[in-house]
């Protein structure tokens, strides 16, 4: 609690140690009115002189107002207690408030507790010195020691260490770099001390960038929260001029109609506890709380969600449609099996990776990491590339040609096919076939169970999109068992594809696009919620996407979706809660059966239920 | 041109009314109040004096809510 909330608490205590004594000793008439003018003053002092000030500024309709003119006219009609207590507990209901939007505000940046306070520059003279992340240049060396946190974007020069980037990404595994490894801000270092050197000004960082987004998430409003102060704006009046209507009509109508007693008193505490209901505050507190919490809580989880509309129309989404490559594949070759092998599996891949092993395209790097071992290059002489078919390279005084089916054709070697979908590198030693390796680009481990999961809640259907070839294509789709697949598209034919779709379905039903932001920054921004996979870093994607997944883990796409639910529901809960008590209690208020004690717990009581339910959505860890 | 300021204001209803106000401030092209990170984010027309508007919009936000601080 700050400064202020304290002040606010020991007056709502000592006026209620008043009201407690007064209703002991029990006095009456005018010393009555004076004894709990104590009170009153203690805690109302404030609102009264907030009344007085709206009324010269001709601003009337807000809270202070309605709670002045309230208690005043409770205690004018002699409900002294009834008086003193709506202003108690009007007090406490703001005070709650307070805390717990202080609270929440404070749990949240406690989440995104990833802002680093200085770094350590490694001067020319090899010194170190502590500064402002703000003041270090692009190209400055920088130490970051086990327990600190990466300051600025960089590569590893020196050290090697594990980093936890749980902060970022949710993941908990740490992740290990080595010299030449980029790494970004924000991660703690674990264990080994790293000299990094800036490849980014601080402003550009990681860090700073999901601050940013973070920090202004809320800003982009969604249509529940205009409502809500579209809502307000009419609703406060309106019953306003409902109590005027009713503290005056019904005794004129007596009067003059029926011609029996017009009962002022009773009409105008009616009208009181209309005013004391009225208070919007539940509403215009809990949604943007809601809203506020679910994107706190989802940027924890390594969701990082760039508005509060965003979060309402990903909620709305049935269509998901993906791109393959680094979504739902790893995106990077590896080798998966080895076939009609003449020899060793082991021995045919070591020939194979020495023959590749001056290569630099993708297939012979997936070699060489599949070989894992040192490869003595000095083992291989006379390299001839063959563009577009292979290698032929001396390994050990032996022919090795590694290569495709046109270079096996090329040179009069009889090869076997084989019945798997992906990329196929024969091998011949001596002129002598000596079996295939099988390389493809691996699913990810949880992409399956992905795709099941978003036909768990409810997605209506699963698309992927992608450059590749028809029969790869079609594989994936099947082994994930996603429901459309369209293969072999341009970048343009994507935009074309999600176009289509979006024309194809139901207005209310929304379309997201998962891709990993990599040439998919058309795509994302035409989707109704484009959303980059494994976006860390990649500034291009954090720019085009509403919605970034820190990691590149496909589960987290329904885990989004699931965040967003559950914020949504927690949203329209407190609407209907709040506006549906509300009316209630107005309607009973008006016919006379609410009191002031029903009119305050539709104040406050309401506010507070709708304010703990907002903060519900921060926990979505379980989801 | 955009620009963000930290804002001191109590109820989110009170930052409603602050939004509205800075909005119908001249000069200003749209203003949004974020009540939850306590932030005012001022997208100013073409060609006008920020510290001018801003002066304005404080002044305006003091109307309809005397107990509201903007941080210039």
């Amino acid at each position: 609690m700050n400064k202020k909330q304290k002040r606010v608490l020991q007056r709502i205590i000592i006026s209620f140690i008043c009201i407690l004594l007064f209703e002991l000793i029990s006095v009456k008439d005018y010393f009555e009115f004076f004894l709990y003018m104590i009170p009153y003053l203690i805690i109302g002092y404030d609102i009264l002189k907030k009344a007085m000030k709206g009324i010269v500024k001709r601003q009337v309709f807000d809270e202070n107002f309605l709670m002045a003119v309230a208690t005043i006219g409770a205690i004018a009609l002699g409900d002294y207690k009834e008086g003193v207590a709506v202003m108690l507990f009007y007090q406490i209901g703001e005070l709650f408030q307070s805390y717990a939007v202080g609270k929440s505000r404070r749990n949240i940046s406690d989440l995104m507790d990833i802002r680093p306070d200085y770094a350590n520059v490694e001067k020319t003279d090899g010194t170190e010195e502590k500064v402002d992340p703000d003041e270090v240049e692009i190209g400055s060396f920088i130490i970051v020691k086990p327990g600190e946190k990466i300051p600025i974007d960089g590569v590893v020069v020196e050290g090697k260490t594990a980093l936890n980037t749980s902060a970022l990404t949710g993941e908990s595994v740490p992740r290990e770099v080595d010299v030449g490894d980029e790494v970004i801000s924000g991660c703690i270092n674990l264990t080994g001390l790293l000299k990094i050197r800036t490849t980014k000004e601080f402003g550009e960082s990681t860090v700073s960038k999901i601050l940013d987004l973070v920090e202004n998430a809320s800003s982009k409003k969604s249509k529940s929260e205009n409502f809500i102060s579209k809502f307000a704006k009419y609703y406060t009046p309106a019953v306003c001029y409902g109590a005027v209507a009713l503290a005056v009509l019904p005794p004129i109508v007596n009067l003059i109609f029926f011609n029996i007693s017009p009962q002022w008193n009773e009409w105008i505490f009616r009208a009181l506890t209309f005013l004391v209901i009225s208070c919007p505050c539940a509403l215009v507190i809990s949604i943007p709380l809601s809203f506020f919490a679910g994107i706190g809580g989802a940027s924890h989880e390594g969701v990082l969600i760039k508005g509060s509309n965003y979060l309402e129309t990903l909620s709305q989404t049935k269509y998901v449609v993906f791109d393959k490559t680094g979504t739902m594949t790893k995106g990077v070759f590896e080798v998966n099996g080895i076939h009609h092998a003449k020899l060793d599996d082991s021995q045919l891949l070591e020939y194979a990776a020495l023959a590749e092993s001056y290569s630099n395209h993708p297939i012979s790097k997936s070699l060489q990491n599949a070989y894992a071992q040192d490869i003595d290059k000095s083992r291989v002489t006379h390299v001839e590339e063959i563009s577009g078919k292979g290698v032929i390279a001396h390994v050990d005084e032996k022919v090795v040609a590694v290569g495709n089916d046109k270079l096996m054709k090329s040179l009069h070697i009889d090869y076997h096919e084989c019945h798997h979908v992906g990329t196929i590198v024969h091998v011949a030693i001596d002129q002598e076939y000596a079996g295939h390796i099988f390389i493809c680009d691996t699913l990810k481990p949880t992409a399956k169970k992905a795709i099941a999961e978003l036909k768990h809640i409810g997605m209506k259907k699963t698309i992927m999109l992608t450059g590749d070839m028809q029969n790869v294509a079609f594989q994936v789709a099947q082994d994930l068992g996603i429901d459309e697949v369209y293969s072999e598209l341009l970048p343009s034919d994507k935009v074309e594809k999600v176009e289509s779709i979006l024309q194809a379905k139901d207005n209310k039903e929304k379309v997201a696009f998962v891709g990993d932001g990599i040439n998919d920054a058309p795509v994302l921004s035409r989707a109704d919620i484009g959303i980059a996979m494994g976006a860390l870093g990649s500034d291009a994607a954090i720019e085009a996407a509403d919605i970034v997944l820190m990691d590149d883990d496909p589960l987290k796409i329904a885990k989004a979706i699931k965040i967003s639910k559950k914020c949504i529901r927690i949203v329209y809960e407190n609407i209907y809660f709040a506006i549906g008590i509300k009316l209630i209690c107005l309607a009973l208020g008006a016919i006379g059966i609410a009191n002031m004690w029903t009119a305050i717990f539709a104040d406050v009581g309401v506010m507070v239920i709708a304010v703990l339910n907002a903060i519900r959505a921060l926990y979505v860890k379980n989801l | 041109m955009k620009k963000t300021y930290k804002i001191e204001v109590d109820c989110a209803n009170c930052a409603n009314k602050m939004e509205e106000a800075a909005q119908k401030t001249q000069g200003v092209k749209n203003a949004v109040v974020n009540f939850m990170t306590l932030k005012m984010i001022v997208e100013f027309e073409d060609g006008v004096d920020p510290k001018e508007v801003m002066n304005e919009v404080v002044k305006n936000c003091k109307i309809v809510e005397d107990d509201c601080e903007i941080f210039l």
